[in-house]
């Protein structure tokens, strides 16, 4: 009984193609829209981890200035005191669980080889460097000691710097011009792509901090220092070693707030994971409301094929259907009409949604949870908007519905 | 006359409205068919036929009196058990056709029993058998919008009659066909009525379309004017 209706209703919603098709449109569109919204949102989340992942893992990033916090601006205001050798030795010396510690300072500077020229980011550090965040090299070597020490003119360059000097070329040995000093590359680092944030990252010239320091930030300042944590220790438990050994090293009073920021990068990548969740949390629940529309939609139109099919309702109530069989038949077919337009509105919304994975270059994750619940929850949509329309046909009189025009 | 009693009125009124606005469409009648008759009902508007009909079909139920059908106290029955007992014994024609639109004739005379629960491939068969009683076969497939009225016609009584029921009420079958097809469409019922013994109630207007009834009813005023027999003259 139960298949014949369906199939029946199938017939009925072949039977109107253009009717059938504006009420599942409203359905088609919610879950399009939910499904692609969530999606995406799930792509993101996962994109903006992988970005965070890149600056490094388990990686705190010390930076002069109070921390940033409610109230006020927090970096760098008047009586900021930068970092130094000082404080960098200090954390060489007694940091213990840390896998890697090491300067950096960053400018952005004109870099020319040849003809060519290029506005790089160029950051003087030392062979640390590149453990604390996870950057492998392609070809070539690291600083040297001897080199970190004496501050000579080597350097390592990015992908971007490469195509744009040498294009497929091995640079290994050449000498290019970062600001008036000259430099020969010694290594080529792995491409590591754009942040979430349009940043290149392979657009970098890393030299050795003292080289850095003297012949183009002209001080002997470090912006930040980067400490890695081991694999046994948590950046939670390592941070307050860290806070505790600047604080003496810069000789802060204990009733001074600290004059340096510590950010973990793990909590950060977790807390924008966290943001990117509720937003597409929000953007979800923003698609249902569509679907909600879209169940109205389907009230509305089995309403008017209950009023339009009051004459087939009263052939069916003569010759011996029940009320039963009426509101089944309706509710079949208004359950039909909403999972059919849930079905293709889950194949519209995971195609917008691998569109938009391609033009955002951000992973195309679909979640078999989520495309279940579109899937139930545009059934239920049918049972529950169709069952009002649905009892209506069933309680229709037969005489009078024999005499509807 | 010979059948046993089908149909019993037993001072059946049917009133709309209240107190002073009350219309008596049925007015305390009497009435009796036996199984196997076929009785043409008379009457102008407003004489109470097409209540008296409705009743007789067990679609409605009187205000007051007792109606009975095969025995049955048909007239203190609810909605599904008079919807059960007109799938059971009671087929339908009426003025309009009144077939499903957009499906096909053989799909139309299944749909009775479709809600008796019969197999697909039986209704199928029985559907078709029915199409051939009422003349159809060639047309099976085809749609009301495809078949000429007196065509449509058929169908519905093949739709009615594929259920094998006791009693056929037929509302003006022929009030929307010329005149060879409403030739046809009585030749057809009174073939029903003398070959398969199916009795039948048929409200209409013309005189020349009682004429192939058995016996003709006139109701008047919510009351029954006149109950005789044809005569079988020209």
């Amino acid at each position: 009984m139960i298949w014949e209706t369906v199939r029946l209703s199938l017939l009925s919603v072949r039977r109107n193609v253009l009717r059938s098709f504006l009420t599942l449109l409203g359905i088609v569109i919610g879950v399009a829209a939910v499904i692609a919204m969530l999606t995406i949102g799930s792509g993101t989340t996962e994109k903006v981890k992988a970005d965070i992942s890149k600056l490094g893992s388990n990686l705190l990033v010390v930076r002069p200035g109070r921390p940033a916090g409610p109230g006020g601006p927090g970096g760098l205001d008047q009586a900021t005191r930068p970092l130094g050798s000082k404080e960098l030795a200090a954390l060489v010396a007694h940091l213990s669980g840390a896998r890697a510690i090491s300067p950096a300072s960053q400018k952005q500077v004109r870099v020319i080889f040849s003809t060519e020229s290029l506005t790089s980011g160029v950051t003087g550090t030392d062979s640390a460097y590149l453990d604390a965040r996870d950057w492998k090299l392609v070809s070539g070597r690291p600083f040297s000691d001897s080199e970190n020490r004496s501050g000579t003119g080597v350097c390592l360059i990015g992908e971007t710097v490469r195509q744009q000097f040498f294009g497929a070329g091995d640079p290994e040995g050449e000498i290019i011009r970062v600001n008036r000093t000259s430099c020969k590359i010694i290594g080529l680092l792995e491409p590591k792509g754009y942040t979430g944030f349009g940043q290149d990252q392979d657009n970098v010239v890393l030299m050795p901090l003292a080289a850095y320091q003297r012949r183009i930030a002209g001080n002997r300042d470090i912006d930040s220092i980067y400490v890695a944590a081991d694999d046994r220790t948590p950046t939670t438990e390592l941070l307050p070693r860290v806070e505790d050994i600047l604080r003496d090293a810069r000789r802060i009073p204990p009733d001074r707030e600290d004059d340096f920021s510590i950010r973990d990068m793990t909590q950060i990548a977790d807390a924008m994971a966290s943001a990117t969740t509720t937003m597409t949390g929000m953007l979800g629940a923003v698609a249902g409301v569509s679907l909600l529309v879209g169940g109205i939609g389907i009230m509305n139109i089995m309403l008017v094929s209950v009023t339009e099919r009051t004459r087939e309702i009263g052939i069916r109530l003569a010759i011996g259907a029940h009320e039963k069989h009426i509101l089944i038949q309706f509710l079949v077919e208004a359950t039909v009409l909403s999972l059919l337009g849930g079905l293709i509105g889950i194949l519209i919304g995971l195609t917008l949604a691998g569109l938009a994975s391609l033009t955002l270059a951000i992973p195309f994750a679909p979640s078999p949870a989520v495309i279940l619940l579109a899937v139930g929850f545009s059934a239920l949509i049918g049972m529950v908007f169709g069952f009002f329309p649905a009892l209506r046909g069933a309680r229709l009189d037969p005489i009078d519905a024999l005499r509807h025009e | 006359m010979s059948g046993s009693r089908l149909i019993t009125f037993d001072k059946v009124w049917k009133s709309y409205g209240q107190g002073e606005a009350t219309v008596h469409a049925l007015a305390g009648v009497d009435l009796a068919i036996r199984s196997g008759e076929f009785v043409a009902i008379m009457g102008p508007s407003g004489s109470g036929k097409s209540t008296a009909m409705n009743i007789i079909g067990c679609l409605d139920t009187p205000t007051a009196g007792t109606y009975s059908f095969m025995g049955i106290d048909a007239g203190r029955l609810d909605r599904n058990r008079r919807a059960m007992l007109r799938n059971l014994y009671v087929g339908f024609v009426f003025q309009g056709y009144n077939l499903l639109p957009r499906t096909t004739a053989v799909e139309n005379v299944e749909l009775p029993l479709i809600y008796r629960g019969v197999a697909a491939r039986e209704r199928h068969d029985l559907a078709m058998k029915a199409l051939a009683e009422v003349g159809l076969v060639g047309r099976e497939h085809h749609t009301p919008a495809e078949l000429s009225g007196g065509q449509q016609q058929r169908v519905a009584i093949a739709r009615a009659i594929v259920t094998r029921p006791t009693l056929l009420v037929a509302d003006e079958p022929t009030g929307n066909l010329d005149t060879a097809r409403t030739h046809e469409i009585m030749e057809l019922l009174t073939r029903l009525n003398t070959e398969l013994g199916l009795t039948i109630a048929m409200v209409t207007h013309e005189a020349d379309v009682a004429f192939y009834a058995g016996r003709t009813i006139r109701f008047l005023d919510g009351h029954v004017a006149s109950d005789a027999v044809n005569l079988e003259v020209v």
